[in-house]
């Protein structure tokens, strides 16, 4: 086992696949002199050259595009958005230009691509530097979205992403970057795109999670832990294609199931799980699904509002009670 | 950069051919831009029978621009363009059968079906053929940039039209490619009019080949009405890409004589406007007229084969109706490389 934080495991992930593949590059705002807004990159200029990791001006939507131009060229290019707020100036792209074109074209133009940077809330930056994109590039077919939580996921994840011959959205989190995690030292340390993971088992209700969710719902189960509350915990790792046959085999053991996002409530991930559970389990449900969400405001900047509009530990730990019928 | 003024835009003199230009090149893109138009006209006819559904883009007036770039061409480069793309597959070499099929929606398409009038490729060599004004711009600078990663000599011919000439991401593209030095040419198709909306009434300068000279991208206006001015010029801007003193930006006066698409009746212009474009500046009258005069082929000879390229077009209409739709299977392949990843739940 060896240490490592999530910021270089993604870089390693990159470094990896670069060294292994001549077609795969960097290309992003700040990605290779400065090493990265969020220092994720740090060392690929120097290894790589100027060639392979390209600063870009700040184009999003500019850069996006020769990125995918680049890709029907044969290449497989790593676009680093500073954040996923700007690549909503972008996002033409990633869905009009990346995510059809295979199909438009009847199966003759494939788009090699990923898109990555952090997503979600971050700490008290506002309304327009905190949210989460995941059910909006979740809506897509022809997009794979991946949102790892840990530092072997985030690196198996980000691998499988860029070996991967589709668009993947690769949702990472600013504020998970920096933890650290023991990783196995394993030689294939792929994770499949598509397989989420139970964090911890347990059999009285389901809890889903992704990205700095995961950290939250296993705070949570600890506190019920005390109440007697066995709770699964299942990292969705992967939002398209979803894992719905691991959220199903373990909502039919626990019968209950609360759905876990930082993303607003309106449409969101929470909502599909939802429906899925119920169109495929009902006959096991034995309590009311529940969705913890952000709530569908804004982001506020104030601390105090901030904290109310995002999921907290004791709110998580409350609903899991009330649908255990416990009180906490 | 040169600040040319506007030429005057002249139809092709009765003068000697330019020494590297053969008679056979003349009759070979007359040939071509013939094809173009009779496939055209015929999908016309075949979107008002019903036979074409939802937009369908026609390029009738504007044959010379695609015709006379792809003569400039070599294997290996590629192209790419916005939705009014039946010309540059055809020059692309794509068979009329195939591309009347996609117009028409059936399995035989070049894209099987699935993508229809505007989105149409030939791998390698064209690639689209999109929908959304101006996002072919970064896309076709994207495959340059593709190229000059590969430091192959290839170059990327990038259209658009004076439409698109107005969307942001352009200029974030020209930006890019003259930072890189991209191996791209730009070429706007100006045909006077993004939709209905003149261009004196879109756009605060009118001269586009100046729209370059921000980021050191050197411009020139050219009639595109004239194929062989069209070769002449795009030959040497080719010829400067390889040499990596791309980008380059050319913008090609020329002319649709059809509405934006089909549904488009055109009440923004006068018919004796379009009259007179037809009269003095149709790119293949013009060629037919040198062609006849230089001797080379007669009126006679011409026509036969206006007769045969009409007659290959009426196979490729009948091919194109008779052909099959896509199998309903055919609704859930193709979104991804695997389609294992394919839900077919809801299906």
């Amino acid at each position: 086992m060896s240490e490592i934080s999530v910021r270089e495991a993604l870089r390693d992930a990159m470094a990896e696949e670069m060294r292994l593949d001549k077609n795969v590059f960097l290309m992003g705002e700040e990605v290779a002199q400065y090493q990265g807004a969020y220092k994720v990159s740090q060392g690929l200029l120097e290894e790589f050259g100027e060639r392979r990791v390209v600063d870009t001006p700040i184009t999003e939507s500019g850069f996006t595009g020769i990125g995918v131009g680049a890709s029907m060229g044969g290449l497989k290019p790593i676009v680093e958005f500073m954040t996923f707020n700007f690549a909503m100036q972008a996002i033409d792209h990633i869905i009009n230009s990346a995510a059809k074109t295979l199909y438009m074209s009847g199966g003759l133009i494939p788009i090699p691509i990923v898109f990555r940077g952090p997503n979600g809330p971050a700490s008290r930056v506002g309304a327009q530097h905190s949210q989460c994109f995941a059910s909006w590039y979740a809506h897509v077919p022809g997009l794979k979205v991946v949102s790892p939580w840990s530092a072997q996921d985030a690196k198996g994840l980000l691998k499988a992403s860029i070996r991967d011959p589709n668009p993947v959205v690769f949702l990472e989190n600013e504020l998970l970057y920096g933890e650290v995690f023991e990783i196995p030292e394993t030689e294939e340390d792929i994770i499949p795109i598509g397989k989420g993971n139970i964090v911890r088992a347990g059999c009285d209700i389901t809890v889903t999670a992704f990205s700095a969710m995961v950290p939250k719902a296993i705070q949570a189960a600890d506190m019920v832990a005390h109440e007697g509350i066995s709770v699964e915990i299942i990292d969705l790792r992967t939002i398209k294609p979803l894992d719905s046959d691991i959220i199903l085999d373990s909502v039919k053991k626990t019968n209950r199931l609360l759905t876990l996002e930082e993303g607003w409530q309106s449409s969101g991930i929470g909502a599909e799980i939802a429906a899925i559970v119920v169109s495929s389990a009902f006959d096991y449900l034995d309590a009311p699904i529940e969705r913890i969400t952000g709530v569908d405001v804004p982001m506020p900047y104030a601390a105090n509002l901030e904290n109310i509009a995002l999921p907290q530990v004791n709110t998580i730990a409350e609903s899991i009670c009330r649908l255990c019928h416990k009180r906490i | 950069m040169p600040q040319k003024k506007n030429k005057k835009l002249q139809p092709i003199q009765k003068q000697l051919l330019p020494a590297d230009i053969s008679e056979e090149t003349l009759h070979t893109f007359y040939r071509e831009m013939l094809l173009i138009r009779r496939f055209e006209e015929k999908a016309g006819q075949l979107y008002g029978m019903g036979k074409i559904g939802g937009f369908c883009h026609l390029y009738i007036g504007q044959e010379a621009v695609i015709t006379g770039v792809q003569s400039s061409l070599s294997d290996g480069d590629s192209v790419i363009t916005g939705y009014r793309c039946h010309g540059h597959m055809l020059s692309a070499g794509a068979s009329p059968k195939e591309v009347m099929a996609e117009l028409t929606g059936k399995v035989a398409g070049v894209s099987q079906g699935k993508g229809g009038s505007m989105h149409m490729f030939v791998r390698g060599k064209f690639y689209g053929g999109h929908g959304i004004v101006g996002a072919q711009v970064p896309l076709g600078t994207g495959l340059a940039f593709a190229n000059k990663y590969n430091g192959n000599d290839r170059v990327t011919v990038t259209f658009f039209g004076d439409g698109a000439a107005n969307q942001g991401q352009v200029f974030e593209a020209f930006n890019m490619a003259a930072l890189w030095k991209l191996p791209v040419i730009y070429v706007i198709e100006n045909n006077q009019y993004a939709m209905g909306t003149a261009l004196s009434r879109s756009t605060a300068i009118e001269e586009l080949y100046r729209r370059g000279a921000a980021f050191g991208i050197d411009g020139q206006r050219v009639d595109g009405m004239d194929v062989l001015e069209v070769k002449r010029v795009t030959e040497a801007a080719v010829s400067k890409c390889r040499l990596g003193e791309g980008p380059i930006l050319l913008e090609l006066m020329t002319y649709r004589y059809r509405g934006h698409s089909m549904s488009d009746p055109a009440k923004y212009r006068s018919k004796e406007e379009v009259h007179k474009v037809r009269d003095e500046r149709d790119p293949i009258e013009n060629l037919k007229k040198l062609i006849v005069d230089s001797g080379y082929k007669t009126e006679e000879d011409l026509k036969k084969e206006d007769k045969s390229i009409r007659s290959m077009i009426s196979e490729a209409a009948e091919f194109a109706q008779m052909s099959p739709e896509p199998d309903p299977s055919a609704l859930t392949t193709d979104i991804y490389m695997d389609d294992r990843w394919v839900d077919r739940k809801n299906v």
